[in-house]
């Protein structure tokens, strides 16, 4: 995988922080997962998190807490590596089998594990989209989109961010071309319009945290019918 | 700012602790000793790095918004953690105060949004060809970067703490602040970007 286009530093910083919306966290670990550049770049971000929490004047712990904690510390058995991964499914290496090759897990738990299961609702021919259900402040929404060849997304700007992340084919905008990896992080100072350049359908998971905003008459007669 | 509740105007926002620094040099090395903890779950080392990071975990989820009670627990919840997870810490992948801020972190918005926060997938970090760094420089990292947080000008830090300290989101900080987003990003790509230069050049 060639990754050309990454997170925005100030996306980064705000993942690391966990100050983002579900939904525009669930794109940002998804390229993370896929890109080991921002994946580098996101370590010296928490390292922020680090010494801001050593920075905090300590608050006072209940007297009884360390006691409690290493009672409950005596009642498990000593866990081996081994055994927490049976005892949390969450973590096991035997479920990155069960999810497509190229789908990031943060993506797989909402979905399955494989783009085949996408249940994709039509909003123009050629034109798919499926929303997850992410919560999310101000009208943002994550879902994933489903575009065919030579097709274009509606051209649109945005009152708030806008992460795109490619995880099958291709498209072009003004900025540049995206391939599978590729990450469009994009804010209100830019409209764009993607068109697909791949022979296959291009699949991207997009997320906003405010509303679209479409620049043709088209797009705002789809719009109240989508909920973009 | 008229209409907003009491307790929401901006200069609660703008009054930020500067980060002082506690360390002293007879501080032991945290990332040495939840190392330790990786290779053999010794009660007496986990005591150690309780009593040093469980009163920070909580006031960080103080400072986050949480009620003292709600704090405690989640603090104790955080700490379970670090015993049970101890043997995935890598101190040559991050510093033990980061490590255990990423914990905190992702426990406080498992638990306001009822919903996991997403993460990248671990395994594919082990794949990385190691090309970072001994142990010990987490820790000369962690110096440089206290040291570097206390020289950002007052309006990069704000949007560094209310970040990581009020998990606003940039639209968010842009409306309390009634700056544009584009600003907001700015600044926070300023603050960033110049920590990542200072403790790079270890100035």
């Amino acid at each position: 995988m060639n990754i050309k286009h990454h997170l925005d530093e100030a996306t980064l910083v705000s993942y690391a922080a966990g100050a983002m919306s579900q939904a525009m966290a669930l794109v940002t670990a998804c390229h993370i997962s896929m890109c080991p550049t921002c994946r580098e770049r996101l370590a010296h971000s928490e390292a922020m998190g680090g010494i801001l929490l050593e920075s905090l004047s300590p608050a006072d712990v209940s007297e009884d807490a360390l006691q409690t904690l290493l009672d409950c510390i005596d009642e498990e058995p000593d866990l081996g590596a081994e055994l927490l991964d049976c005892t949390h499914p969450n973590e096991t290496e035997s479920r990155t089998h069960t999810y497509d090759k190229g789908i990031p897990h943060a993506l797989g738990d909402y979905i399955g594990g494989s783009l085949d299961n996408v249940e994709w609702k039509r909003i123009v021919p050629g034109v798919y989209f499926h929303d997850l259900p992410c919560k999310s402040e101000r009208g943002g929404v994550s879902r994933l989109l489903r575009i065919a060849p030579g097709k274009a997304m509606l051209p649109h700007s945005h009152d708030g961010n806008e992460l795109t992340l490619i995880l099958q084919g291709s498209f072009s905008d003004e900025i540049g071309r995206f391939t599978v990896g590729d990450i469009a992080d994009l804010d209100n100072e830019v409209e764009h319009q993607p068109l697909v350049d791949s022979d296959v359908d291009c699949i991207c998971l997009i997320a906003t945290d405010a509303p679209l905003k479409f620049s043709t008459l088209l797009g705002k007669i789809v719009q109240p019918m989508t909920g973009f | 700012m008229e209409n907003k509740p009491p307790g929401e105007d901006v200069e609660n926002v703008v009054a930020m602790p500067t980060v002082t620094d506690h360390k002293t040099s007879a501080d032991p090395d945290w990332s040495a000793l939840l190392t330790r903890l990786t290779e053999h779950k010794d009660k007496a080392v986990y005591v150690r790095l309780f009593r040093h990071f469980a009163p920070r975990v909580k006031a960080y989820l103080i400072r986050l918004g949480l009620v003292e009670s709600v704090a405690e627990e989640l603090m104790q919840e955080t700490m379970l953690t670090v015993w049970r997870k101890a043997h995935l810490y890598n101190s040559q992948k991050a510093a033990a105060s980061t490590w255990i801020f990423t914990l905190a972190r992702n426990k406080s918005i498992d638990l306001m949004r009822k919903q996991k926060y997403p993460e990248c997938d671990l395994e594919q970090w082990e794949e990385e060809p190691d090309d970072q760094h001994d142990p010990c420089e987490q820790r000369i990292i962690a110096e440089r970067m206290n040291q570097a947080i206390n020289t950002l000008p007052e309006n990069q830090a704000q949007v560094i703490y209310m970040s990581f300290f009020e998990g606003r989101s940039h639209s968010d900080i842009s409306s309390r602040l009634g700056i544009p987003l584009g600003s907001v990003k700015s600044r926070i790509r300023l603050a960033s970007e110049k920590l990542k230069w200072m403790w790079r050049e270890g100035v």
